[in-house]
């Protein structure tokens, strides 16, 4: 077949990537084996020196350093926090497919819906093996050069090579921290879990595009924002970066996945055209029931989010849990009350859309806050958002089709610095470093990343597959222009 | 044989069905339309999007009768389908032609 320049670019670019990034692991492995093994031998040189150096207790000394030296550290399992995290995970997967299929599909016109689902089923397959692949050691690995880890965690982790089953490496020291702290679970379901989290990340972008972005592009979006935006962040915020390190309290993702795909989605609808007959054509949503469904499926599922976020079992899990069925129930009737008063009457749009408000905003907040935090939070949140979605459109004049911005941007804003505020010593020991600013520096920090990498990865998209349908192909649907199918009634 | 098209609202489809049986109308096709007169759409509004819907759900029978039972049907539905309120809906009489009963093959009055 015939290509054109940017075709050939593009599949250059592959397979750079391709070959680069094993190539790039084994030059890992090669740098943290001879790091190891200098830290190795460092211990050894200065256990008989200490022992030599002390005199009344030289003997148990001398007996007691090499013995700890040679003993491995041990790896404690907890196979109650493994089930639970075993069960988060599935969780958070179906909070993606089909909660958020569902929830955006209700929203769209008939001719888009299968389109819309098939985005979000897509998104999950090709996140899960990116993640696999590369991400899951950007976002959780850890350089040994200590200035390198506070930026990524390095492709140490390429497929997965160096997880351990019963977290202990060959050599028998345990295998596998995260951000420098030990966890009861094995790495598999500590990094399922998490790829479940960076499944849901982009699919939520698709809001702000919705009945737009051409499925191709959509796929290249995916690829490129999971490796150099997601991974990133993720790591910076809970990997062991610089944002942790700072002290932020970001629980469950309220700037790695909620600001972060808010921001994103913000670019996307600035950088798109507008939807053909935006404002004057009938775009109401096609069913409601659908969208009800879909953010039950979100409600329940966030349980895996929010208290699974916990990764443990016992009572942090708990106060999650019930911060966020106390925040999600708050907003949604804050956001219900509001138009209640504006538009004269309730909606299932209004309680729906106030619920996953409130779930987003209190994501970062869940494990740091009391539950009267977290009312407040649901509260703000519900208001906010409703003001945001509804009003913020028609005055700058932006297209965010099902509220990407609206909800997860503004959401996520509001419970990140609210969580600075209502954070309490009385749900765990807060970070050094805590507060208000904070937080603030780490919002702008991922909104600054992800806008630009964003908005560059949509560029590359534009100039290679295209953007956008043609104006025919979009007045006839995406399900029948992109795919191929309809919907038979 | 006269054609008459009612469009009616839909939760009058029952009453208007039974009162043709009643009066001696023995087939009947229903689709789900959707029309406007003198009823004006709604307004919807979803997350601060205002959409005007002009068109109203209604149901539209057709039913083929002889020339002398046309009158006697227009009444009935009139008095079965309607409420008093706008958007009741209208009934028009048009000629048929022919009709043909596909199974027999008998036409005119027979395949009614």
């Amino acid at each position: 077949m015939k290509l054109n320049i940017f075709q050939r670019l593009a599949g250059l670019a592959l397979a750079v990537t391709l070959v680069g990034a094993p190539v790039g692991a084994l030059a890992q492995n090669a740098t943290d084996n001879s790091a190891a093994n200098a830290a190795a031998a460092s211990a050894n040189a200065a256990a008989p020196a200490n022992a030599a150096a002390s005199n009344a207790t030289a003997a148990p000394a001398a007996a007691a350093a090499p013995a700890a030296a040679a003993a491995p550290a041990k790896f404690k399992l907890d196979s109650g926090d493994t089930a639970w995290m075993l069960t988060s995970t599935a969780l958070v997967l179906m909070m993606t497919i089909p909660g958020l299929a569902l929830f955006y599909a209700g929203m769209v016109r008939k001719k888009n819906v299968i389109a819309t689902v098939a985005q979000s089923f897509a998104m999950t397959c090709v996140v899960t093996l990116v993640w696999f692949i590369v991400t899951y050691s950007i976002a959780f690995g850890t350089v040994a050069d200590a200035n390198m880890n506070k930026w990524w965690g390095g492709m140490g982790n390429f497929m997965l090579q160096h997880v351990q089953m019963d977290g202990v490496d060959p050599k028998g020291t345990i295998a596998y921290t995260i951000a420098g702290a030990t966890l009861t679970i094995p790495e598999y379901v500590y990094m399922m879990f998490q790829m479940t989290f960076a499944i849901i990340t982009p699919a939520l972008i698709c809001g702000a595009f919705a009945e737009r972005m051409k499925f191709s592009a959509m796929l290249i979006l995916t690829v490129l924002w999971s490796i150099f935006v997601y991974a990133p962040i993720a790591h910076w915020v809970w990997g062991g970066g610089w944002l942790g390190a700072m002290g932020v309290m970001d629980f469950a993702g309220g700037t790695v996945v909620h600001i972060n795909a808010g921001i994103a989605g913000l670019v996307c609808a600035l950088v798109l055209p507008k939807r053909k007959g935006l404002g004057v054509i009938n775009m109401a949503p096609n069913n409601l029931v659908y969208t009800m469904i879909g953010a039950s499926l979100l409600w329940v599922g966030w349980f895996g989010f929010n208290a699974g976020s916990a990764v443990t079992s016992g009572s942090l899990a708990g106060l999650a849990m019930t911060n966020t069925q106390v925040a999600t129930a708050a907003a949604a009737m804050a956001w219900m009350t509001v138009e209640w008063f504006h538009r004269k009457k309730p909606t299932m749009l209004g309680m729906a859309s106030g619920a996953v408000a409130g779930l987003v905003a209190v994501t970062p907040a869940s494990g740091w806050v009391m539950p009267t935090g977290a009312l407040w939070i649901g509260l703000a949140a519900g208001a906010g958002c409703y003001c945001s979605s509804v009003f913020l459109k028609g005055l700058l004049k932006y297209d965010d089709s099902l509220d990407c911005f609206g909800v997860h941007g503004v959401g996520g804003f509001i419970g990140a610095m609210l969580t600075g505020v209502f954070a309490s010593a009385a749900a765990q020991t807060l970070p050094a470093g805590h507060g208000v600013m904070t937080q603030l520096y780490s919002c702008l920090a991922t909104m600054a990343w992800t806008a630009v990498g964003t908005f560059i990865i949509l560029m590359i998209c534009k100039y290679t597959v295209g953007l956008t349908m043609t104006p025919d192909e979009e007045e006839e649907g995406m399900d029948i222009s992109l795919h191929g199918e309809t919907i038979h009634d | 044989m006269k054609l008459i098209i009612a469009i009616v609202k839909p939760f009058k489809l029952d009453d208007v069905r039974e009162a043709l049986v009643a009066a001696g109308v023995e087939g009947l096709t229903v689709s789900e339309v959707k029309g406007y007169g003198r009823q004006k759409g709604q307004t919807e509004i979803y997350r601060g999007a205002e959409y005007q819907v002009n068109f109203v759900p209604k149901v539209k029978l057709e039913a083929v009768v002889d020339d002398a039972a046309a009158a006697g049907a227009v009444e009935v539905i009139k008095k079965a389908a309607g409420t008093g309120k706008i958007g009741d809906g209208k009934i028009f009489v048009l000629d048929v032609e022919n009709a043909v009963r596909i199974r027999t093959g008998e036409t005119g009055s027979a395949a009614l």
